[in-house]
C-alpha cells in the first residue's frame, strides 16, 4: 500500500509532541458486549440456583434421607460391579478385535469387522433383553469338542444370573466401540516407528508392545474413557433385565414411594455425577502420566 | 552356506558384502525398480543419485527388506535377504529369520524415526537388550560411547522433541550404530534438516566413512558425494544409467539425464 510509505506528519502525527510514543503502552479496546452478556448469565444462574435452593418441590429434606441409604448404597455397588466387569471385559475384547481386523489375516478381518457392524447396529437394550431370554434359546451350554463329546455341562438357567446376563450383554457391546478405538490409536502411530523398530530387528510382538501401544494410549484414552462414561450410564439399562443397579433401585424405590420420585432421581443424578467425575479424575491423572516426551 | 546364492561365479574374488542382481519392484502399475544390479565392497561408501521417484529409496529399502522385491534378490554378506534360495527357487523366510538378518543393517531415516516416548539413552538400549541381549549396563555404557561419538553425551536423559532436528539425526545414528551392524543405510538423512544442521549430520557421516563402516548413501548433497563416496551410482526410471568412481559420474557423467540431473543441483 502506498499510504503506509507517506511520512508521519502526512496522517496527522507530526514527529516532536509524539517523541516518547515508541515507549507508550497499547491501551486495549473495551468490549461492553461481554461485560452485558456476563452479567445476563450471572442474574439466570443465580435465579437458577435460588430456585433449586427455595423450591419446595426438589425436597432437599428426601434428598438427604435417600442419599445413602443401604438400599441406595446396594444398586450402586451393582452399577460399580457391572461397570468394572464390563469395562476390563469389553476393554480386552476390543484389543482382540482391533488386532484381528488389522492382521494380514482375511478371515480375522472379516469376522471382526461383522462383529463390530453386528454389534455397533444393533441397541444394546435389544442386546440385553435377547440375552435375558437366551434359555429359551439354547437349553443347555457345554464345553467340549465341537459336535463330539462335551466336558462340560452347564443348565442356561442356573448359570445365567443376571449379573452375568447384563455383564455379558454390556461387554459384547463395550467391545465393538473399544476395538474402534483401539484401531484408530493404533492406526494414529506413524508408519516411520514401526520401520524404525523393524530396521532394528525387534521381533514383531515386542515392536507393537514396546513401541506402537505406548504412543498409541496417548490417543486411546481420552476415547476409551468417553466409551466408560458412556458405559456407566449405560448400566441404567440393565433394570430391564431384572438388575437392580443405583437406577433400578431408584424406579423401585419410586414406585413404592410415590411422593419421593423428584429425589430419588436427583439422588441418582448426583451419584452418576460423583462416578463419571472420578473417572475424568483418573483419566487427567493417567494422561499426565503418559505425556512423557512431550514437555518442551 | 546353506544360505547360499544361485550364481557363484566370482569365486576367489572378495565376496562383496552387498550383491543386488536383477531387482525390480512395482507398486501397482508403477514399475519402481526396472532390473537392478549392484556390488558394494566391505568397507567402502556407495552414493545413489537420481531425481526423486527414480527408485533410490526403493532399492535402500529393500536391502533390510522393509521392501519386498518382485524378483532378483539382494544378499548382504553372503546371505539372501528374505528368502533362502533351495532346490533351485526361492522360499521366504519366517519374520523370526528377517528379524535377525535385520540387526545385521542399520537404517538412518529421512524424517529420523527417533521413539518420542522414550529418552535418548533408552531409544540406544532398546534394540541391543531385547534383540542381542546386551546386559543393561553394557549397554548403556556403549550408548554413552556412541553418544560422545557423535557430539551428544550428556543427552541421554533428553526425549527426542527436546533436540533439534541435527540433534536426533545424530541420536539415530548412534541408535543405529548400538546393534554393531556390518552396513549402513542412509535414505536421504539431511533433506529434513535446516540448512545451517546439515553439516554436524554430514560430518557424523564422513567420521564413519574415514572409520572404513560400509555405507549405502541416498542424497542430493553432492559435494559431500564427491568427498566420502567410493562409489557413485545414478537411477533413473528405476535402472542404473551411471555408476563409476564419483569423479568419472559426477563431473563427466555420460547419460543424458543424469548430465541434466546434476547441472540441475550442483
Amino acid at each position: 500500500m502506498s499510504t503506509s510509505a507517506e511520512p508521519a506528519e502526512a496522517i496527522g502525527i507530526s514527529e516532536s509532541p509524539h517523541r516518547d510514543l515508541a515507549t507508550q503502552r497499547v491501551i486495549p479496546l473495551r468490549h461492553p458486549g461481554r461485560w452485558i452478556a456476563t452479567a445476563v448469565v450471572v442474574v439466570l444462574a443465580a435465579q437458577f440456583v435460588h430456585g433449586l435452593a427455595t423450591n419446595p418441590f426438589y425436597q432437599w429434606g428426601r434428598f438427604g434421607y435417600w442419599f445413602a441409604r443401604p438400599v441406595i448404597l446396594r444398586g450402586l455397588w451393582v452399577t460399580l460391579e457391572v461397570t468394572a466387569l464390563s469395562a476390563v471385559l469389553g476393554l480386552v475384547g476390543g484389543v482382540v478385535l482391533a488386532l484381528a481386523r488389522l492382521s494380514h489375516n482375511p478371515v480375522l478381518r472379516t469376522v471382526s469387522w461383522v462383529y463390530i457392524w453386528l454389534f455397533r447396529s444393533v441397541p444394546l437394550i435389544v442386546v440385553l433383553l435377547i440375552l435375558f431370554n437366551f434359555s429359551a434359546l439354547y437349553r443347555t451350554l457345554s464345553l467340549g469338542v465341537p459336535f463330539g463329546p462335551s466336558f462340560f455341562r452347564f443348565d442356561e438357567n442356573k448359570l445365567a444370573t443376571e449379573l452375568v446376563v447384563a455383564t455379558i450383554g454390556l461387554s459384547l457391546n463395550e467391545a465393538a466401540y473399544a476395538a474402534e478405538v483401539v484401531r484408530g490409536g493404533i492406526l494414529s502411530v506413524g508408519r516411520g516407528q514401526r520401520e524404525a523398530s523393524a530396521a532394528l530387528g525387534l521381533p514383531r510382538w515386542y515392536q507393537f508392545r514396546r513401541i506402537v501401544l505406548p504412543q498409541a494410549l496417548r490417543a486411546i484414552v481420552p476415547a476409551y474413557v468417553n466409551q466408560l462414561i458412556g458405559l456407566i450410564k449405560g448400566t441404567s439399562l440393565v433394570f430391564y433385565v431384572s438388575l437392580l443397579d443405583l437406577f433400578g433401585q431408584v424406579q423401585t424405590m419410586s414406585s413404592t414411594y410415590p411422593g419421593d420420585v423428584v429425589p430419588l432421581l436427583l439422588v441418582a443424578t448426583a451419584w452418576y455425577v460423583i462416578l463419571t467425575s472420578l473417572v475424568s479424575l483418573a483419566q487427567y491423572w493417567i494422561e499426565r502420566r503418559l505425556r512423557a516426551g512431550e514437555r518442551r | 552356506m546353506t544360505g547360499g546364492t544361485p550364481q557363484a561365479g566370482d569365486a576367489g574374488a572378495v565376496r562383496p558384502l552387498v550383491r543386488v542382481r536383477g531387482l525390480k519392484k512395482s507398486f501397482g502399475s508403477h514399475r519402481v525398480l526396472d532390473g537392478v544390479d549392484l556390488d558394494v565392497a566391505e568397507g567402502s561408501v556407495t552414493v545413489l543419485l537420481g531425481p526423486s521417484g527414480s527408485g533410490k529409496s526403493t532399492l535402500l529399502r529393500c536391502v533390510n527388506h522393509l521392501e519386498r522385491p518382485d524378483a532378483g534378490f539382494v544378499e548382504v554378506a553372503g546371505e539372501i535377504v528374505g528368502y533362502r534360495y533351495r532346490d533351485g527357487r526361492l522360499h521366504e523366510l519366517p519374520g523370526r529369520e528377517i528379524t535377525r538378518q535385520r540387526t545385521q543393517v542399520g537404517m538412518v531415516f529421512q524424517q529420523f524415526n527417533l521413539f518420542p516416548h522414550l529418552t535418548v539413552l533408552e531409544n540406544l538400549v532398546e534394540a541391543p537388550v531385547a534383540v542381542r541381549g546386551v546386559p543393561k549396563p553394557d549397554a548403556v555404557a556403549k550408548a554413552g560411547e556412541l553418544l560422545a561419538r557423535v557430539g551428544l553425551d550428556g543427552r541421554q536423559s533428553a526425549y527426542p522433541r527436546e533436540l533439534s532436528g541435527g540433534q536426533q539425526q545424530r541420536v539415530a545414528i548412534a541408535r543405529a550404530l548400538a546393534m554393531e551392524p556390518r552396513l549402513l543405510l542412509f535414505d536421504e538423512p539431511t533433506s529434513a534438516l535446516d540448512p545451517e544442521l546439515v553439516g554436524e549430520v554430514l560430518g557424523v557421516i564422513r567420521d564413519l566413512a574415514v572409520g572404513g563402516m560400509s555405507m549405502i548413501i541416498v542424497t542430493h548433497e553432492i559435494g559431500f558425494a564427491r568427498e566420502v563416496a567410493d562409489q557413485a551410482v545414478f537411477l533413473d526410471g528405476g535402472r542404473i544409467v551411471e555408476s563409476g568412481a564419483p569423479a568419472d559420474v559426477l563431473d563427466r557423467p555420460g547419460n543424458e539425464r543424469a548430465r541434466a540431473f546434476l547441472s540441475a543441483v550442483l
